[in-house]
């Protein structure tokens, strides 16, 4: 069965999350530029995941099948969008397109 | 031990390995999802390189404030899952009912948000084929963006809709008392995917209002 986890990891957890959110909000407000701006709210977002995934998901406490599991998904994304973009971003640009 | 011998599905050896094929299920249902909300992440990326600007000035037109609460609120709702299978893994099935219906109060709160922040893009003339009015710069870009948006949000909130049906058939077998510290996989199975839905709108709100 699931690990029991404490319920203090997730109230730390829920106030990391409300802090992460605030944080990423403040900082839309700085314009950093693109693609800067692009890649610190999506950091900051992955951080937030890994944060949900982790403890309200158990998966820090679950077998290492789950891990698996997760890990597939992960990669999968990965190869989406790396693959998808390493085309989109070196294709020559038509002149009146 | 009477309930764990009715909870138990013949196939399996115990409940352990009852609650390890289940939330492995759950998990490779959950991995379709990623690849489904995926290829819509990928097209917006693609499109958002292409028309940047475009898409930053659709993005300027939401409502960030409102944006950011519905995160609070969704947040808030995976907190109160979170202790809604802690009380059901402690056998608390009083407790295990109220944070299940907090988590459906929370859910349905943003619902009625993200519905008056359509309602507010419909007078605002931002919602392509029913009401477009927005003739500014990059203006079929802005239409793009705001297709996207619509798609993507209107999607995950039908997600957040079955999540508060699913939650409603676990209130009402919480009731009925089928839920013990020994069974209560439903519970985290039904709680992966509401903090899957979640996770999608961890994404979605720096895509769409944040990244301006």
């Amino acid at each position: 069965m699931a690990a029991v986890v404490p319920r203090r990891i997730y109230y730390r957890v829920y106030v990391a999350l409300l802090g992460l959110a605030l944080l990423t909000w403040g900082l839309s407000y700085v314009h950093l530029g693109d693609p800067l701006s692009a890649i610190v709210a999506l950091t900051i977002a992955i951080g937030k995941a890994l944060l949900v995934v982790l403890f309200f998901m158990h998966v820090r406490y679950s077998s290492w099948l789950t891990w698996v599991f997760v890990g597939a998904g992960i990669a999968w994304m990965g190869h989406l969008l790396i693959l998808t973009m390493s085309d989109y971003l070196t294709r020559a640009t038509v002149p009146g397109w | 031990m009477a309930e764990q011998r009715t909870a138990l599905a013949h196939q399996f050896d115990d409940l352990a390995q009852q609650y390890e094929a289940s939330n492995l299920g759950m998990w490779a249902f959950l991995l379709t999802e990623v690849m489904f909300f995926g290829g819509l992440f990928v097209s917006y990326t693609v499109y958002r390189t292409a028309y940047l600007a475009g898409f930053i000035a659709g993005s300027q037109h939401l409502n960030v404030l409102l944006g950011t609460l519905n995160t609070a609120v969704l947040l808030s709702s995976s907190l109160t899952m979170a202790l809604a299978v802690h009380a059901a893994q402690e056998g608390h099935t009083r407790l295990l009912s109220r944070f299940l219906l907090l988590t459906m109060l929370l859910g349905l709160v943003f619902l009625g948000i993200k519905g008056y922040e359509y309602a507010l893009e419909y007078h605002e003339g931002l919602v392509p084929a029913l009401n477009f009015a927005y003739t500014g710069p990059h203006a079929p870009q802005v239409k793009l963006f705001m297709i996207f948006y619509f798609v993507m949000t209107s999607l995950h909130a039908l997600h957040m809709l079955i999540g508060l049906s699913l939650l409603t058939v676990l209130v009402v077998l919480a009731w009925r008392g089928r839920f013990s510290a020994a069974y209560h996989t439903p519970v985290e199975v039904i709680g992966l995917y509401w903090h899957f839905v979640d996770i999608v709108w961890i994404f979605l709100y720096p895509l769409l209002y944040l990244v301006r």
